[in-house]
């Protein structure tokens, strides 16, 4: 089945408007989706109609707004095929679920001199966290090296593991190149040591189908804005057997069993990594957004959105002067690119007011970037909603661009 | 000329354009125009970093006047510093310290210094108004 593009525009309804009097072309898809109707009218509707803390009341709209936000919770379950509901433990972001894997797991498994291995590829918020964890543990950090075009090497990685290396954290897709990890690989190989593996799945949840038993990750984690859904909600995947030998990284409400002065005992899974008042309007946003992109398929998302993509790497190959950063084999629909001799913030500077949205600098992967020895690319992040009409727009803005600075 | 007879002369200069494709190529004119800082200023020491670009700044008393020098790695920065350094360059401590920058505002490029564009302009100014704090203090 192909998609309906037009009509999938009427439903974003930001997507229609001008900017600098010209019609709005989004490319910072990999920054942050926009939204669909139907979550913008599901927050409004909880909050003019529903709004009341969870699993804390007796009263009638507690009991009803809990009810929904465990039902948020199956959805997402249902999606990524988590075994269990209560694998499913809800964050504000990918940024959270990362720190608090880091932190719980930190505490309880990593010692001085263990190892932890990341990619060349990670975006700050998989490299930071586990910095700090190494700082207080005294734990060294491991990097896989990458290839020209971009590809994580394989054979290197299965070289860093050792009887030291405690837990390996990847992301399944890179935010700076587009590139599509092979983690099924990559997990088998830590499991045949024991090594669990955790997935920073934020670039990777909207373009295919996710399925962590097949996967046999040990933690998936993504953020709902990038997935059409409301902003402030995350998710963290974890197997049962870490989630419930782990310590939890934050306490307060919710979270409890029994709070006596002399000690407390934790709730179970997931509300012991739930603690306070969860972002329980974003979460339903999150289910509503689930849908959406159900209704549409992902098979049938990934297939446009590699037609843009070879259509965009095609088009964007003829100019001149450009080339493109990031060549995997397997890419999703981010193409990062550099002019030579134009400086990309004096690009992107021009192709905003073209009315083209495109992501410029490090995108928060600096080591990546000195590595590829760039200061920064320009970056078009491509989403079922863009078309090739828009395509054509970035190119001729890029061509704008360099009659200007050549 | 005066601090704000610099302002009202830029002011009046970009008032001829109306399209924001003339404007940015004026900038990149003006890029071409500042003077190049000597090599030896740019450095770490006098580098501020912004996200998305860089700039080197470096500043020395001429009598009772501050002298600046700048350079970015991107164009339109670059001719956006050339813009403040003709502005503030030349004048005394005080001036600096005591004069508000609006010709940015008044020629539709104050966006340029917000903090979220982080190009390291907003930063070059901080540095520049310290120059004059410092110098200021010290005679």
């Amino acid at each position: 089945m192909s998609l309906d593009i037009k009509k999938i525009r009427n439903d974003f309804p930001i997507l229609n408007q001008q900017v600098y009097k010209k019609p709005l072309v989004y490319f910072d898809n990999g920054a942050t989706t926009q939204k669909p109707q139907v979550v913008i009218d599901e927050e409004a509707k909880i909050y003019s109609q529903e709004n009341s803390n969870i699993h804390r009341g007796v009263h009638y709209l507690s009991e009803q707004l809990t009810q929904r936000y465990e039902d948020a919770r199956k959805v997402v379950s249902e999606f990524i095929n988590s075994a269990h509901d209560y694998e499913v433990v809800f964050t504000s972001g990918t940024t959270e679920s990362i720190n608090a894997v880091a932190f719980s797991f930190g505490e309880k498994y990593i010692n001085e001199g263990d190892e932890i291995i990341i990619s060349s590829l990670e975006h700050h918020a998989n490299i930071v966290p586990w910095q700090m964890v190494c700082d207080r543990e005294k734990a060294v950090l491991k990097v896989i090296p990458i290839n020209d075009k971009g590809e994580l090497l394989l054979d290197e990685y299965q070289k860093l593991l050792s009887p030291k290396t405690k837990i390996v954290a990847v992301n399944h897709v890179s935010n700076a190149l587009g590139t599509v990890n092979d983690v099924k690989r990559m997990i088998d190989i830590a499991h045949q040591k024991d090594i669990p593996v955790l997935i920073d799945g934020a670039q990777s949840i909207q373009h295919s189908k996710i399925d962590v038993q097949e996967l046999d990750c040990d933690f998936y984690v993504f953020s709902g804005h990038k997935i059409y859904a409301p902003n402030g909600i995350g998710v963290l995947y974890g197997k049962e057997k870490w989630l419930n030998d782990m310590p939890p990284f934050m306490t307060g409400g919710e979270m409890i069993k029994k709070v006596t002065f002399e000690k407390t005992t934790f709730n179970e899974l997931p509300f012991k990594f739930e603690a306070g008042t969860p972002n329980y309007v974003a979460a339903i946003g999150l289910a509503t957004a689930i849908k959406y992109v159900q209704k549409l398929g992902l098979e049938n998302i990934a297939a446009y959105e590699k037609d843009l993509l070879e259509y965009a790497t095609k088009k964007l190959n003829t100019i001149d002067g450009l080339r493109i950063i990031g060549t995997a084999e397997n890419k999703i629909s981010v193409i990062s690119f550099v002019l030579e001799n134009i400086h990309h913030y004096d690009a992107g500077m021009i192709i905003d007011k073209m009315g083209v949205a495109v992501r410029t600098g490090h995108h928060c992967a600096e080591p990546l970037m000195d590595f590829l020895n760039i200061d920064g690319t320009l970056r078009a992040s491509f989403s079922f909603y863009n078309t090739k009409e828009e395509i054509d727009k970035l190119y001729d803005a890029i061509l704008t661009v360099k009659q200007m600075f050549s | 000329m005066t601090l704000n007879e610099q302002q009202d002369e830029i002011i009046e200069e970009f008032s001829v354009f109306d399209d924001w494709m003339d404007k940015y190529n004026y900038l990149i004119d003006l890029s071409k125009d500042l003077p190049d800082i000597d090599p030896k200023y740019k450095t770490q020491k006098y580098l501020i970093e912004g996200c998305q670009s860089k700039v080197w700044l470096f500043a020395e008393m001429d009598n009772d006047k501050i002298k600046y020098y700048a350079d970015s790695d991107a164009i339109i920065t670059k001719g956006i510093a050339a813009l403040l350094v003709r502005v503030l360059s030349g004048q005394k401590p005080e001036n600096i310290m005591n004069n508000e920058l609006y010709f940015l505002d008044k020629i539709g490029l104050q966006q340029n210094l917000s903090p979220t564009r982080s190009n390291g302009l907003l930063a070059m100014v901080k540095q520049m108004k310290l120059y004059a704090i410092a110098y200021n203090a010290s005679r």
